[in-house]
């Protein structure tokens, strides 16, 4: 998300899928060669350049300078065995991706964790609490889900510096105040679909908003809260201009900051160190995006759907 | 490096820690309060850490920033509306606009058709055969655009004739006799904004695959069958029962898009920093504020950016309550 880049459900939409009852394969045209043909030519597009990274990192310098990746299937025995791991060990060592690895798991984490929280408080008081002014604060969300999180630079940095606040938590605050609207409205269309009754008994039984919060909503709001957990993170991870404006380089970077930094910026870095910090800043995104790829497109889909 | 380790550990769990004593506080607070206030009030406390965030975050900054953009460079002293008449009248900036125009008109709009067109064809393959495609369409979302950049530096990489060439482009074209090409350094026409484009759709069309593949896949069997039933050919029932079926997820997919791209600033930063023609409103805030320290411009250009994005705010909040209104 890409910065990630876009936000998903911002707009309501996406029927549920209606066609369960449907045959499996529901779609009653079936492939021909020319969809099967098609298909695999744009797979293969969208597969190659990541493939070509993948093999230039394990490249040695001089490989991976004077000839393109792709000779390794013309000579391949002259090529493999030239395989190495070095440029991993070098970007990760040299280039102080190890510690930027380190600082993105910090900035991530609470950057994740803490809007969701916030978020999953104000989502329950707009989907269950009655108080004047509801509709009117909610529209506001809304509207202010698409302000470009530009406006905030040079305002915080002033506030930053008066403050006197620095590293991590510069970082963290402001995700929490850029990824709020989202999260409010993604977590407040999820929890409109929850069955009023359960929650209305349980307030008979004696239970305080804060124990059904935590008791009820909060079980019963996996799915919504995992989708925005997962988008959130990728889109913390992966973020650049909120990292280079508030910590920039340096010992608290994140890991695009030190691969922008100290790879890219760097000309005399190395094709094949900037491919193996390059493959580095992705594995732990795309095995996050792997192991919950059926979470994220759930929330992306079902989740900004009304009940 | 243990050491590190050890503190970040802490670090994080006295940032999530503090969010939750936030909210056992307020709520103490709110139950201290005689029971006739604490039903009243304890709406405003669940909501109250959110809202200081977004008005921390968003409200006093859009304020602040206007009020920057009429001020000079530092901030100092007011300029009324030169910071904008300066950036207006600028060649540079005139192209730097063009460019992100270009970009708000392709990108979208292309995102759209190659998300459809791969969710329509994938969703004729057998379960396993649609997984596998949309998994292997949908993996560059995950990848930032720092990494998207090391990727792509390969495909468009230029080396003067006679050497090897390590960028597919480039080889594929010397391959077939051709000279190779700077590509990132062709301006005409914007093509190499275009190339830098084709990295965004890259990243973005499996998010929109994903959407409306979930969304054909939501329109009744029967309203396809029955057209085919009236003799209606594949395109006939693409165009005319399908599409108008989906269209709210289209909108969804297109606004999204548009607005992400409103706001582009890594894949220009990384791959030209705006050099050979390529700038965009993002890239320029960035430079106006971090390499000429011109609080005035980057202001007066993050305002022109908040200005343009109006209409899409005022569709949002319609589209909103007419969703509102039919639930």
């Amino acid at each position: 998300m890409t910065s990630a880049q876009t936000v998903p459900g911002v707009t309501t939409a996406t029927p549920r899928a209606a066609r369960r009852g449907a045959p499996k394969g529901g779609n009653p045209a079936n492939a021909g060669w020319l969809t099967k043909v098609v298909l695999i030519i744009v797979c293969f597009l969208w597969v190659v350049p990541t493939f070509g990274l993948l093999v230039t990192s394990f490249r040695p310098l001089d490989d991976a300078n004077n000839t393109g990746w792709w000779t390794i299937f013309s000579s391949p025995v002259a090529y493999l065995q030239n395989f190495t791991f070095s440029n991993y060990t070098e970007a990760l060592q040299k280039a102080h991706l190890n510690i930027a690895f380190v600082n993105s798991i910090a900035i991530a984490l609470p950057a994740t964790f803490i809007p969701l929280l916030i978020a999953a408080f104000a989502a329950y008081a707009f989907t269950f609490m009655e108080f004047p002014g509801r509709n009117f604060l909610f529209l506001a969300v809304v509207s202010l889900l698409i302000v470009p999180n530009y406006v905030a630079f040079v305002p915080i940095l002033s506030v930053y510096k008066n403050l006197g606040l620095t590293g991590f938590p510069t970082v963290w605050l402001a995700h929490i105040g850029f990824g709020m609207s989202l999260a409010i409205y993604i977590l407040r269309n999820y929890m409109g679909t929850l069955p009023k009754t359960v929650i209305e008994s349980a307030k008979i039984d004696g239970a305080s908003h804060y124990q059904t919060f935590f008791r009820l909503v909060l079980p019963m709001s996996v799915p919504a809260l995992a989708s925005f957990a997962i988008f959130q993170f990728l889109w913390v991870w992966n973020d650049l201009l909120v990292a280079l404006v508030f910590i920039g380089p340096g010992e608290n970077a994140p890991i695009t900051v030190a691969v922008k930094n100290n790879l890219i910026g760097q000309a005399g870095a190395g094709w094949n160190l900037v491919t193996a910090g390059g493959f580095l800043s992705m594995i732990v995104p795309i095995i996050v995006f792997l192991s919950m790829q059926r979470f994220f497109v759930r929330g992306l889909t079902a989740g900004a759907v009304k009940g | 490096m243990g050491a590190k380790i050890v503190t970040t550990i802490i670090t994080v769990l006295i940032g999530v820690g503090a969010a939750f004593v936030l909210y056992w506080v307020l709520n103490k607070l709110a139950e201290v309060l005689p029971s006739r206030w604490e039903g009243r009030l304890k709406p405003y406390f669940y909501i109250l850490p959110a809202y200081a965030a977004i008005t921390l975050y968003l409200i006093y900054p859009a304020i602040q920033t206007m009020v920057y953009s009429f001020k000079d460079s530092s901030s100092t002293s007011w300029v009324g509306w030169d910071n904008y008449t300066n950036l207006l009248k600028q060649h540079g900036f005139q192209q730097t606009l063009i460019n992100t125009l270009l970009w708000m008109l392709i990108v979208p709009a292309v995102t759209v058709a190659l998300g459809l067109g791969v969710a329509v064809l994938a969703d004729r393959l057998t379960p396993r055969g649609e997984q596998t495609a949309k998994t292997l369409v949908f993996m560059p979302m995950a990848i930032s655009f720092v990494g998207a950049g090391t990727i792509w530096r390969f495909i468009y990489a230029y080396r003067p004739e006679g050497q090897p060439q390590i960028g597919l482009q480039n080889a594929i074209v010397t391959a077939f006799g051709g000279q190779p090409i700077p590509w990132l350094e062709q301006n005409q026409f914007h093509i190499n904004s275009l190339f830098l484009m084709i990295m965004l759709l890259w990243a973005q069309v499996g998010f929109s695959m994903v959407l409306l593949s979930a969304a054909i896949k939501g329109v009744p069997i029967d309203t396809l069958e029955a057209a085919r039933i009236d003799g209606a050919n594949e395109r006939q029932i693409f165009f005319s029962v399908m599409v108008p079926q989906i269209w709210g997820t289209i909108m969804t997919v297109f606004v999204t898009t548009l607005i992400a791209v409103m706001k582009i600033f890594d894949i220009v930063f990384v791959m030209t920093n705006g050099a050979f023609n390529t700038n965009v409103l993002g890239n320029e805030f960035f430079n106006q504020l971090f390499t000429n320290f011109n609080n005035g411009a980057a202001a007066a250009i993050v305002v022109m950016l908040m200005v343009a994005t109006i209409p899409i705010m005022a569709y949002q909040v319609r589209h909103f309550r007419n969703e509102e209104a039919m639930g």
